[in-house]
């Protein structure tokens, strides 16, 4: 017997699009050699790099020259974090983040901080995920900040962030912005108040194994690591994964406004769904202002892996964000810092094509889990 | 036993003041023993529950705030927290 998969989780990793595997395919065939080598199989690796490098500089509005391709995301991450931080270590030595960006950018900024003798300033934020854009102003106008980081959008909830008014107020104070796009990227307009853009190609279909960084002209940086023809992410990324995320990019970018309302409708459907049939959910994030495709819940009394597992079990792949049943980890941050209920969290990620059908079966299929669950914990009369 | 609540201060037979020690227990497991310890409580009453799971700072004022009650304080003692909650009605519950 085969369960039909429902994949809910394409945060970070959503399903290969399909054009991005042929694109994909077909690099491997025509873009197998070391973009480095002078010979012919070589140029016809370099020429699809250049076209994929090309094509990525388009999609964000940057020159090709502005577009560097990491191993991954989190590489792209560290490399923006540290390298600006080498880059202006004479202006001063602190990070400003916001407490909801991605682990690779907080542990980043500790850690450069640390190198430089600063600290990382840390800005709350608010029940719905949003950073207290008063506050973030007012720390990265401080002196000894090397750079200050805030996400377009938080991919764990999908709260949407005030870039905008922060990279005025960044650029007023002569302060670099990275922009982590690692979840708005392919799902909506991300705009161009950013010196800095971190891009994840795996979460908007394209594959794993690359990350895009973009940095405009002017922003001061060094390179922290030896020194390689690949400058800031020494060693090249492989041509096949670049060509097929910019050939994803592409597609993605082509259909985003028909996604983007068939998505953020489903959503909405469970945001209304869930909590009616439910007791005692939690729901994170804004009703508005959000991501169209993401949705962030915890049940209360209810340890996340056991609803994981058993949704997985019927046929549903959805993410958590609670670190229940092990001493060793930590609840998400990004939970703790809204004060939402990080035990009983289910975290979703639509993927494009998502159908409404598989969408109500899980939800018709949830509240009889969570029942389980807390039948099995014996809270039930709680 | 861990989990158990146990009583102190107030009268007898109406205890206003409960001490949870979910110490050693990992989410949702001290929420679950605190709110089972706020069932058979009057409103108004202190519970305290004491947790080394780094998820109760959170989860302990998530639950208040879902089910109607408020918290008091929030401290560390060495290596355990310490959360004082003030129960809201008993219907919210």
């Amino acid at each position: 017997m085969t369960v039909d998969r429902v994949v809910l989780d394409a945060g970070g990793q959503a399903p290969l699009l399909p054009v991005a595997r042929d694109a994909f395919l077909a690099a491997l065939d025509e873009g197998w050699a070391d973009p480095r080598r002078l010979h012919s199989e070589g140029r016809r690796a370099r020429a699809l790099l250049d076209g994929a490098r090309e094509a990525l500089a388009a999609a964000v509005g940057a020159r090709t020259e502005e577009v560097d391709l990491a191993p991954s995301h989190t590489a792209a991450l560290h490399t923006a974090v540290s390298t600006v931080a080498l880059g202006r270590r004479r202006v001063g030595a602190d990070v400003v983040v916001s407490a909801v960006e991605r682990a690779a950018v907080l542990h980043a900024a500790d850690f450069t901080a640390a190198r430089g003798d600063g600290r990382r300033v840390t800005v709350p934020v608010a029940r719905t995920g949003q950073v207290d854009d008063e506050a973030f102003v007012a720390a990265l106008a401080r002196p000894g900040v090397a750079l200050a980081a805030l996400q377009h959008a938080n991919g764990e909830v999908g709260t949407l962030q005030p870039v905008a008014a922060v990279h005025e107020a960044a650029r007023a104070a002569g302060v670099p912005l990275l922009v982590d796009a690692g979840a708005s990227l392919g799902h909506v307009p991300v705009g161009d108040a950013w010196d800095l853009l971190a891009a994840n190609p795996g979460d908007w279909g394209g594959p794993s194994g690359l990350g895009v960084l973009v940095v405009r002209a002017g922003v001061r940086r060094s390179p922290d690591r030896p020194s390689d023809e690949d400058r800031w992410f020494p060693g090249g990324v492989s041509v096949p994964a670049a060509l097929a995320a910019a050939v994803a990019l592409e597609s993605a970018l082509a259909g985003q406004a028909a996604a983007d309302e068939e998505r953020r409708a489903l959503v909405a459907r469970l945001r209304e769904r869930i909590p009616a049939e439910i007791e005692d959910v939690d729901v994170a994030g804004p009703a508005e202002g959000r991501l169209p495709h993401v949705l962030t819940f915890s049940c209360l009394f209810v340890d996340g892996e056991a609803v994981v597992g058993a949704l997985d079990a019927a046929g549903f792949a959805v993410g958590s964000g609670s670190a229940c049943t092990s001493s060793t980890l930590e609840p998400s941050h990004v939970l703790a810092a809204m004060g939402v209920l990080t035990h009983g969290n289910v975290r979703i990620a639509l993927p494009r094509g998502t159908r409404a059908a598989d969408v109500e079966r899980f939800a018709d299929v949830l509240p009889g889990v969570v029942r389980s669950v807390r039948a099995r914990l014996g809270v039930i009369d709680l | 036993m861990t989990g158990d609540p146990t009583h102190s201060g107030g009268g007898a037979g109406a205890p206003d003041e409960v001490v949870v020690d979910a110490r050693g227990l990992l989410c949702p497991a001290p929420v679950i023993a605190l709110a089972r310890a706020a069932r058979s409580l009057p409103e108004g009453a202190r519970v305290t529950v004491l947790a080394t799971d780094p998820a109760a700072a959170v989860d302990v004022p998530a639950w208040a705030r879902m089910r109607g009650h408020r918290v008091l304080e929030t401290t560390e003692d060495g290596e355990h927290l310490v959360l004082t909650v003030l129960l809201g009605p008993a219907k919210a519950r």
